[in-house]
């Protein structure tokens, strides 16, 4: 992993998501060290998520490094017509290790081919998000003590879901068996589909939402966005049916927790969230760590 | 038949690009940069095929391509064969085969992609030959003929 990008879940192999995994859970344990002092770390976030921005700038900081960066595009040179090339060119001569968000699809692996220092990317459009991934697979690690042979249970907007996506392409070394929870309109992919039966992996599709809960160990809960569907009228008739509510949670598993890659909106009722199975929450601060391990892999300071 | 053998003939040294779709000649013509050269050349087309339709066929003197090179008009051109010329008469014969990348020729389908966004060479690899089916290296898009536009 030392001084390689991570741009795409898939540019990883099973042992280093287990190694991502092991060094994550020891910074859990001791989450200050001062290994990262003399190293610059730049956060270019071509467009705005402050959560993901403030998880990779702890990350760094609890270690000791500097950032620099920018928060949104107003306040770089990029508002004068400066490209995407010459914005990486300039700042990869600034710093050890570049952490890029951009609404632009590709844009992370283009950065990759063409920066003299590694590339994170913290989500291209709609293409790839690879730490949430991993932050995903270190919370269902640790509250589920492995990752082989899981029932995962995922709800939601499985069509566009980028995070979706990914977790099912990582998670398929570890032989689940997937539930996918949508409406019609927002059905799992044919791709992910072929994906699946080519590795013989098992799945099941369901439109209603109770109908796997009782036999997963986690469920992964995401947004179901209007503006993905054509026909407001069908938005209207699904919005409520894919909402989780704590009564729904009592013949679930006891090891079962719930995952959400946040921000919610309402698909998950607020009476969950004080339910000990509620783990979006916590799966929020596994992202911290997370970063902290691939920042320090790539760096090679672990 | 007999006409066919004599148009083949009609170069000396060289080669002719044949079964090309007729509605493909000026793609194929663009992905060779054949406007780039200067030797003789003669193109036809709405030619009747059995095979195809209509076709259209491209006999260039003094030109003899690298496989590489002439495999990029097979997302065009799938059919197509060569003949390759030596004194008048047909030496070798290659049928065009779907390279395993495919660099700067197809443009990505995803308008949010960046090879649609800035100044970046398109690259893909191709996922599925007999159909055509364009995964591009950056946004990870998949594009297939039908929505193939050549740069």
């Amino acid at each position: 992993m030392k001084n390689k990008s991570l741009v795409s879940i898939t540019d990883y192999s099973k042992e280093d998501y287990l190694e991502i995994i092991r060094v994550a859970s020891e910074f859990e344990k001791n989450p200050i060290q001062d290994i990262l002092r003399g190293y610059v770390v730049a956060t270019l976030f071509f467009e705005p998520s402050t959560r993901t921005r403030l998880s990779f700038e702890s990350a760094v900081n609890k270690l000791g490094g500097r950032v620099i960066g920018f928060t949104d595009v107003v306040t770089s040179s990029v508002q004068k017509g400066e490209s995407l090339k010459d914005s990486i060119l300039t700042v990869a001569n600034y710093s050890d290790l570049i952490v890029m968000r951009h609404p632009i699809e590709g844009s992370a692996r283009f950065a990759s081919e063409i920066s003299k220092v590694p590339i994170v990317n913290a989500g291209d459009g709609a293409n790839q998000h690879p730490t949430q991934c991993l932050l995903d697979l270190y919370s269902i690690y640790k509250t589920q003590g492995t990752l082989e042979n899981l029932n995962i249970a995922m709800v939601g907007d499985l069509k566009y879901g980028r995070t979706v996506h990914s977790l099912i392409m990582a998670l398929s070394e570890f032989s689940p068996t997937f539930n996918f929870i949508s409406p019609d309109e927002l059905r799992i992919p044919l791709e992910y589909k072929v994906f699946l039966d080519n590795k013989g992996l098992k799945y099941y599709e369901h439109t209603e939402l109770e109908d796997a809960l009782h036999y997963s160990d986690i469920i992964y809960m995401t947004r179901v966005q209007k503006e993905r569907f054509s026909d407001p009228i069908e938005y209207e008739k699904v919005k409520n049916a894919y909402v989780l509510k704590n009564s729904m949670l009592q013949n679930t598993k006891d090891n079962m927790k719930i995952l959400h890659p946040l921000p919610r909106v309402n698909e998950i009722s607020t009476d969950v969230d004080t339910n000990p199975k509620a783990y979006y929450f916590h799966q929020a601060l596994n992202g911290v760590f997370t970063r902290q391990a691939i920042i320090s892999k790539i760096l090679g300071v672990k | 038949m007999k006409d066919k053998t004599l148009s083949v003939s009609a170069i000396k040294e060289g080669t002719v690009i044949d079964h090309i779709p007729a509605n493909q000649l000026f793609d194929v013509i663009s992905i060779l940069k054949l406007d780039k050269i200067n030797t003789q050349m003669t193109f036809g087309t709405n030619m009747l095929s059995k095979k195809l339709g209509r076709k259209a066929i491209i006999k260039i003197e003094g030109k003899f391509f690298e496989v590489d090179e002439i495999n990029r008009i097979a997302l065009v051109a799938p059919q197509a064969k060569l003949n390759i010329i030596h004194d008048y008469a047909v030496t070798e014969k290659w049928v065009v085969e779907v390279p395993e990348e495919i660099i700067g020729i197809a443009k990505c389908v995803n308008p949010k992609c960046i090879t649609n966004n800035e100044a970046v060479v398109t690259k893909f690899t191709v996922i599925d030959k007999e159909k055509v089916a364009l995964k591009c290296r950056y946004c990870e898009k998949v594009t297939d003929r039908q929505h193939l536009v050549v740069i």
